[in-house]
């Protein structure tokens, strides 16, 4: 065996890199030097991130069992930095008097998440590609049930690992039935033995429900609000944007490279499951009276936006689906931010609770409007580029009816988006929730997510840098 | 008739009664997840479940293509990944009995709206 083929992964290496480093760490220093242990693990997911940005060229690795494309560099980017300005944001949570001990924990499990996801996008084949799967979902449930002493977090551990467990034992039977009917598990090989015989199709549905499920698609969807509001808020922040956009990168490369040939049958399916996830996401949004509930339904629904993208299946739909996750993360993290800041310092996550928050933090106040404005797709913030290119991919694929069923429901996502926004400036309130001092590495988190919403949609060298490595 | 039962009975088990077998536990673990109480229980569903597609790998492998083992070292991954998940569940619903004095799922009603 050849064994330089490992020096290929050079990201993959370089995160088990930074997990040993700071396991190594976390167990030899003393009371002292963990004070400095999220320093650390900034620093060096910083420098993980740094050093693997820039493209490589294609490269297939262990007889295709990985396989590299530039465009996978642009993902993982992506969502490495997505998980620094989590971990940024969980800083002060962290050193909280029952979690100080348990820092080295989470920034494990998180990481070990992100090891999960790599795996899983440069997958060549199935038996990679399930474990990735595995590695990202089995510590997410860890980290959902992280606030041991809280019933609610166990409760929503209990809900994810089942949901969870569920949806991968029915896409391993699907991966079987697969195997069954073409006596290959490398995607290169898939490509060509797919024919569009009824038992690969029924293996396909069995199959795309485990990833429906990872992306919180609509009748996947039943566990993600209850998930969302027990985790703890930065567990669900990482939840709802690194889970998200790593799962829906996989779905777009495996359904245009191994389902090519039934491009018929997943086009209708994706169809029906875009119809219904921006619906229903945005219907149910509308009534909740919890932030936590309310962002939920809020990401069901963006994820709507996003499958559309895959919908297209084109390099184009590729682009504008990368270009929408990254925005997506920028805006949604800001908001989790704010909700999380809020949520460590005063306890309160009713969107009621929210009401005059500006007289009382207004730099808070105009951060989260901003976010949700992106969220909302309004002009000239970030997200209502993505939105525009994601329509405009699905547009030169014919789908007019529904890119015109999803411009109605951004009308109806805007509403609920400036509920919020409402409750923080218009609407008063005898006790509002008390000035509040955020810690720095949180202020520089939601100042880089600003960044993010409001220069990424006018630098137009980040979408066409992004169209390059897609082609 | 009687023939066919005798070639089943004396000849080389069909794949056919393997799939069938791997279905059925397939499904009785599905109904089981759907209609159990207990979070215990639920769980041995789920583990039917991944045992079923094991079991295909296995045999499609074994009847269908055993010039290379692809299908057992996916079982064998499969094994193991079912064990990490059991054993993270089984954590889980500690942590929920310690909290509750019960795994019902009707108890884990607190999430709701």
């Amino acid at each position: 065996m050849d064994y330089t083929n490992f020096f290929l992964m050079k990201e993959e290496l370089s995160l088990i890199g930074v997990m040993l480093i700071l396991l190594v760490y976390d167990i030899f220093s003393g009371e002292k030097g963990k004070r400095h242990f999220q320093t650390l693990a900034l620093g060096l997911l910083g420098l993980h991130t740094a050093v693997n940005c820039l493209p490589r060229e294609a490269f297939d690795a262990f007889g295709g069992m990985y396989s590299y494309k530039p465009v996978m560099t642009a993902v993982k980017t992506i969502l490495s930095a997505a998980t620094i300005i989590v971990l940024m944001q969980v800083n002060n949570w962290l050193k909280d008097e029952e979690r100080r001990n348990k820092q080295g924990e989470y920034i494990y499990l998180t990481l070990s998440t992100l090891l999960g996801m790599y795996f899983m996008i440069s997958s060549g084949n199935f038996l990679l590609f399930v474990i990735g799967l595995e590695m990202a979902s089995i510590p997410m449930a860890a980290l959902v049930a992280f606030d041991k002493y809280r019933q609610t977090s166990a409760e929503a551990a209990a809900k994810y690992i089942f949901s969870a467990a569920f949806a991968s034992a029915i896409s391993l039977f699907g991966i079987s039935l697969i195997y069954g009917s073409t006596g290959t598990l490398y995607f290169d090989d898939l490509a060509g033995s797919i024919t569009g015989s009824p038992l690969q199709v029924m293996a396909f549905v069995f199959f795309a429900a485990g990833l429906f499920f990872k992306i919180s698609l609509v009748p996947f969807h039943l566990w993600t609000a209850d998930v969302y509001e027990g985790a703890p808020t930065t567990v669900t922040a990482y939840l709802s944007v690194v889970s998200k956009g790593a799962a829906v990168f996989v779905l777009f490369s495996l359904l245009t490279k191994v389902f090519g040939a039934l491009m018929e049958e997943w086009q209708f399916i994706l169809y029906a499951l875009v119809l219904l996830s921006i619906t229903v996401g945005n219907l149910f949004a509308l009534r909740q009276k919890n932030m936590k509930r309310f962002l939920a339904f809020s990401s069901i629904s963006q994820a709507g936006y996003i499958v559309l993208a895959v919908l297209a299946g084109t390099p184009q739909g590729l682009t504008a689906l990368i270009y929408y996750v990254l925005v997506y993360a920028c805006s949604n993290l800001a908001v989790f931010g704010v909700v999380s800041i809020i949520e460590q310092r005063s306890g309160k996550t009713d969107i009621a609770d929210y009401n005059g928050l500006y007289k009382t933090n207004p730099r808070l106040s105009v951060a989260m409007m901003l976010a949700l404005f992106s969220l909302g797709g309004i002009p000239f913030f970030a997200g209502f580029f993505s939105k525009f290119f994601v329509f405009m991919a699905a547009a030169e694929q014919g789908f007019y009816v529904l890119i015109f069923i999803a411009l109605l429901n951004t009308v109806i996502s805007l509403y609920y988006y400036l509920i919020v926004v409402k409750a923080m400036f218009v609407k008063d309130n005898e006790r509002p929730i008390e000035t509040i001092r955020s810690d720095r590495p949180a202020q520089i988190a939601l100042a880089l997510c600003m960044f993010g919403v409001l220069c990424l949609g006018i630098l137009s060298v980040v979408y066409e840098g992004i169209g390059q490595l897609a082609l | 008739m009687y023939e066919l039962i005798i070639n089943f009975l004396e000849g080389p088990v069909p794949m056919e009664a393997y799939l069938i077998v791997s279905s059925i536990m397939f499904f009785a673990g599905i109904y089981g997840f759907i209609a159990r109480k207990n979070l215990m229980m639920m769980l041995i569903s789920i583990e039917l479940m991944l045992n079923a597609a094991d079991l295909n790998f296995a045999v499609f492998n074994r009847y269908l293509y055993p010039e290379q083992p692809e299908g057992m070292f996916f079982t064998l991954f499969g094994i193991a990944i079912a064990a990490c998940e059991t054993a993270v569940a089984i954590a889980i619903i500690i942590n929920i009995y310690r909290n509750l004095q019960d795994v019902d799922v009707e108890e884990l009603n607190q999430l709701k709206g």
